[in-house]
């Protein structure tokens, strides 16, 4: 099966940012997900960087880049108007205690299960795990962001994983450049379809039940 | 007899670094190019020391920052929670002439963390049911299971302030805070490098970000490379 793509990595950002309460705390993953942020309102929601930032604000103008000041991308970033900074092992404090309401992670795999794979490919580098594991196992909610199949034509939605887990049963919602799934258990749940997707696409490009 | 915080600051990088020996467990701040002590680690080469064990997030970046380490071999162990496509690490990691420890970002922190509190273990959600569980005690707490991490001394840190004054209280700068100040209660012994040195009381003790009981050795570098490791405002919006 070739690349798939009905939604846009702009269209699942739109989207994903409909998942974000007015008021919360959400964390933005690296990759895709850092996106959301360009379709949320000013003012709607606090984001947090695991490297020491709550009110991680937009990219900086041209000249004006502080390299102390950097989302945990490492990207220049701004603060915005009553942002603060911490040091790290508070700024996990606040993912491990609960106190960030929303993650968008990046994901590899997705199981049924919810299980989330995100940090290494079976035989490959070790890249390193960062944030992700505190961030899938300590957010309140836990939404994967990542297309519907990988480069080689493969499923990402998948009974269960067989690449290194990131968490295990954390993952909700899944948005892909085909739509919205939740895994159930048993399969996954169709929230919703991208425009041009039709069931039986979406099913054969999943590894696991649509129901 | 005196204390160990009667007079910290030193005149020169070479006198903050005279301790070090080799074989230490030295911490470095920074998150990836940004926070780093930039002249300490310089001086750590022309130090001579070897066979470090190196605890930094990210074991240094497109060749720069603490990949110079690495290039000049002297380190024999990294512990570090993310490498990414940092040659530096891969080509001595598949050489076998490196030893490198890969652990989730919030466990790194919170080990210093332990270590500086005097908590010698602590059980943490991260990593249940994943490879970070193996070999490690697993406890069901309250029907939830926790993994048995512990406290990551180190024999020095190498910390990165932008103001410290004479006793080394501590005001860091916006995100280059990250793991300076935790690594700074870890460790025996705690260089700082600072971008502004002031007389005691021009930092208001409610503005202090680390407490001046936890550093050694102040030296004032007011000028710094402090790169960026990818080039800004490519996508802004």
């Amino acid at each position: 099966m070739t690349q798939l793509a009905y939604w846009s990595t702009e269209d699942m950002a739109r989207r994903a940012a409909r998942e974000i309460p007015e008021g919360s705390i959400v964390n933005l993953g690296i990759g895709m997900p850092t996106q959301v942020a360009d379709f949320l309102p000013e003012g709607h929601a606090w984001l947090h960087s695991e490297n020491g930032l709550l009110g991680t604000g937009p990219f900086p103008a041209e000249g004006e880049a502080d390299p102390n000041l950097i989302n945990a991308g490492k990207q220049a970033v701004t603060v915005v108007k009553g942002g603060s900074t911490f040091d790290s092992a508070t700024s996990f404090a606040m993912i491990r205690g609960g106190h960030v309401d929303v993650a968008f992670l990046g994901a590899m795999q997705v199981s049924a299960r919810g299980d989330i794979a995100n940090w290494a490919v079976p035989g490959g580098k070790v890249m390193g795990i960062g944030g992700a594991m505190d961030l899938a196992s300590g957010c309140r909610r836990v939404i994967a962001m990542m297309q519907h199949l990988n480069k080689s034509g493969e499923h990402k939605l998948v009974q269960v994983c067989d690449y290194p887990l990131t968490a295990a049963g954390v993952v909700t919602l899944v948005i892909t450049d085909l739509g919205v799934f939740e895994p159930t258990g048993e399969g996954f749940r169709i929230v919703e379809l991208a425009p041009g997707v039709s069931r039986e696409l979406a099913q054969a490009a999943t590894g696991a039940r649509l129901g | 007899m005196t204390g160990r915080h009667r007079s910290k600051i030193v005149a020169t990088i070479a006198e903050a670094l005279a301790p070090l020996t080799d074989g230490m467990t030295i911490l470095v701040g920074g998150f990836g190019l940004s926070g780093n002590p930039e002249a300490l680690m310089r001086g750590v080469m022309e130090r001579g020391v070897r066979d470090l064990t190196m605890v930094s997030n990210n074991a240094g970046a497109l060749g720069r920052g603490l990949g110079l380490w690495l290039r000049a071999g002297i380190v024999r162990k990294v512990i570090c929670s993310y490498i990414g496509p940092n040659d530096d690490v891969h080509s001595r990691m598949a050489a076998g002439t490196l030893d490198v420890e890969v652990t989730p970002q919030g466990t790194l922190a919170e080990r210093m963390r332990a270590a500086g509190a005097g908590i010698p273990a602590f059980y943490t959600p991260t990593g249940v049911g994943t490879l970070v569980e193996r070999g490690k005690e697993v406890k069901e707490i309250g029907g939830k299971r926790y993994i048995l991490e512990h406290a990551l001394h180190g024999d020095v840190a190498l910390v990165r302030a932008h103001t410290s004054d004479q006793f080394g209280n501590l005001r860091f700068w916006r995100t280059a805070r990250n793991f300076n100040p935790v690594m700074a209660t870890a460790a025996k012994l705690a260089i700082v490098e600072c971008d502004n040195l002031v007389a005691n009381g021009a930092i208001d003790p409610d503005d202090v970000h680390l407490a001046g009981m936890y550093t050694h050795r102040i030296v004032h570098i007011a000028e710094h490379e402090n790169a960026f490791e990818f080039t800004p405002g490519r996508s802004a919006r």
